[in-house]
């Protein structure tokens, strides 16, 4: 009983090293291949990917970065997915941010690993043709609103200042009637439930959203309404684009260190459930 | 006057909003883009108010040795040294190329560690859940049935673990149900509920009733 009682008063010490155990031992274990395909593809997942790959080259997509560096674990890897799949695709992408680090997430992704994979190199991407990043805008929603009538007008410069009306890939586009799809990465507010709010039932345009597993609850109901073409839901759902693209990344490797994890926590709570009922009516 | 103005603006703006959203047409449509434009210069401003804002509170804090006044002078130094970098070091570049001390700053430093300050709430989440989570009420041995199904549900070890069942009883498929029906059920009924909260505040300002948001009764 003495031993059951102390697991209760367990220092959090002792489970933060075995939490940090089960997060930093899988980083450096190769995951069996049987793993690798047990990773789940979504439905929301899979018409997101559907959806995109079915656009003629040349479509633009516009990518909205509304996160910042804490979620970029989660979430980076469903830019960089999405992002390679529409460059193999032949697709436009227009980045911007309604967070003030959107845009600078948004540059890391191309600097890091859009501009550096061979296969990307290959298409000459250029910017102000290809892509082009809007940087960011203050306004939340309003800038969203704005947006659908006049691009131009809610980001009259780009992230390196340039005026957007002379970026070659921004004459053509005037508002969300010259955008197939809108896809947006988020990890609060501003985030997907403004976008399919005030751009998508605003504006008809497409709305497609890719959020923190925290966030991703709230935003699945849009998903059956059709409100959203997609939806991928933190870790698991951008390993499953990596999976579906093909483009394997860091989604995936950091599922083996997710799911150990995961199975650490429930051990400790089976455990703490376990002690709770043992001494229960005993004073501790 | 100083209730009334604000009062004044928040029932025309508002009214100009419904209004050009059931007439997108001249001349509400331009009255939403006129709204918009200012609300963006606003924003703006407000930014900067906070930045301005934060460095005056922590100035006091440091000055009058308030607790954790170190803290103060980290940000102080922090402000004062990103401020810096983005507006005398960047070579005549933008400050945010790569390659301008603004950048190395932001990506090697700031960038690691705000992800990291992030990443500890995983440390605490296992803590709390060994701590809080127990199966005291039925309620509880819901919600808790819930968290494990879901924690394996979506990852692959639920597949692993769970191979040799029935289709629908696999983890995978339990988590996907509770995704797909309680959970969507109630994020609905929550957000019909907080929809209709906001229609009915949103009618009570822009037609004067209520008068809160200027400070008072």
């Amino acid at each position: 009983m003495e031993f059951w009682q102390k697991l209760l008063a367990i220092d959090r010490r002792i489970i933060f090293i075995f939490v940090a155990f089960a997060i930093i031992v899988p980083l450096f274990i190769i995951a069996p291949p049987g793993f690798l395909k047990k990773i789940d593809v979504s439905l929301p997942v899979q018409s997101l990917y559907d959806y995109v790959e079915n656009l003629p080259p040349g479509s633009k997509i516009m990518i909205a970065f509304d996160y910042d560096p804490p979620t970029t674990p989660e979430l980076q890897p469903m830019a960089v997915s999405f992002l390679k799949h529409c460059f193999t695709k032949d697709l436009k992408v227009i980045m911007l941010g309604l967070w003030p680090q959107g845009p600078v997430q948004a540059q890391f992704a191309m600097e890091r690993e859009i501009l550096v994979d061979e296969k990307i190199k290959a298409k000459n991407l250029q910017y102000g043709i290809d892509y082009v990043n809007l940087g960011f805008q203050a306004g939340n929603e309003f800038v969203i609103l704005r947006m659908g009538t006049d691009i131009a007008a809610a980001f009259p410069v780009d992230y390196f200042g340039t005026r957007t009306k002379e970026i070659p890939l921004m004459k053509d586009v005037k508002n969300f009637d010259n955008i197939r799809l809108v896809y947006n990465i988020s990890a609060g507010y501003p985030g997907t439930y403004e976008w399919v709010i005030f751009a998508g039932d605003r504006f008809g345009v497409k709305i497609a959203g890719g959020n923190t597993a925290v966030q991703y609850p709230h935003n699945s109901p849009y998903v059956q309404t059709g409100q959203l073409v997609g939806l991928l839901g933190g870790m698991a759902g951008a390993a499953g684009y990596e999976k579906v693209s093909g483009y394997l990344g860091k989604a995936t490797k950091y599922m083996l260190s997710q799911a150990v994890s995961h199975a650490m926590v429930i051990f400790f709570i089976i455990l703490g459930n376990l002690a709770y009922f043992i001494t229960r009516g005993r004073k501790v | 006057m100083r209730r009334e103005i604000p009062i004044l603006i928040a029932i025309v703006v508002g009214f100009v909003y419904v209004i050009q959203f059931f007439v997108p047409h001249a001349p509400f449509d331009k009255f939403q883009n006129w709204g918009n434009d200012w609300i963006q210069i606003i924003a703006g401003f407000a930014i900067i108010l906070g930045v301005l804002n934060l460095l005056k509170v922590s100035l006091e804090k440091v000055y009058k040795k308030s607790k954790g006044w170190g803290y103060a002078v980290i940000i102080i130094i922090g402000f004062l040294i990103m401020t810096g970098a983005g507006l005398f070091f960047s070579g005549g570049k933008n400050y945010q190329n790569p390659g301008t001390p603004f950048y190395y700053i932001f990506f090697n430093i700031y960038f690691p560690l705000n992800a990291t300050m992030f990443a500890i709430l995983a440390f605490f989440v296992a803590s709390a859940s060994y701590r809080a989570f127990r199966a005291r009420n039925k309620e509880a041995t819901l919600l808790l049935l819930a968290a494990i199904f879901l924690m394996l549900g979506r990852t692959p070890l639920g597949d692993y673990l769970s191979a040799g069942l029935p289709t629908g009883w696999q983890l995978k498929n339990i988590s996907d149900w509770i995704m797909d029906f309680p959970q969507t059920a109630g994020q609905r009924a929550i957000m019909i509920g907080i929809a209709l909260g906001i229609i009915s505040t949103s009618l009570r300002v822009i037609t004067g009733l209520e008068r809160t948001f200027v400070g008072g009764e």
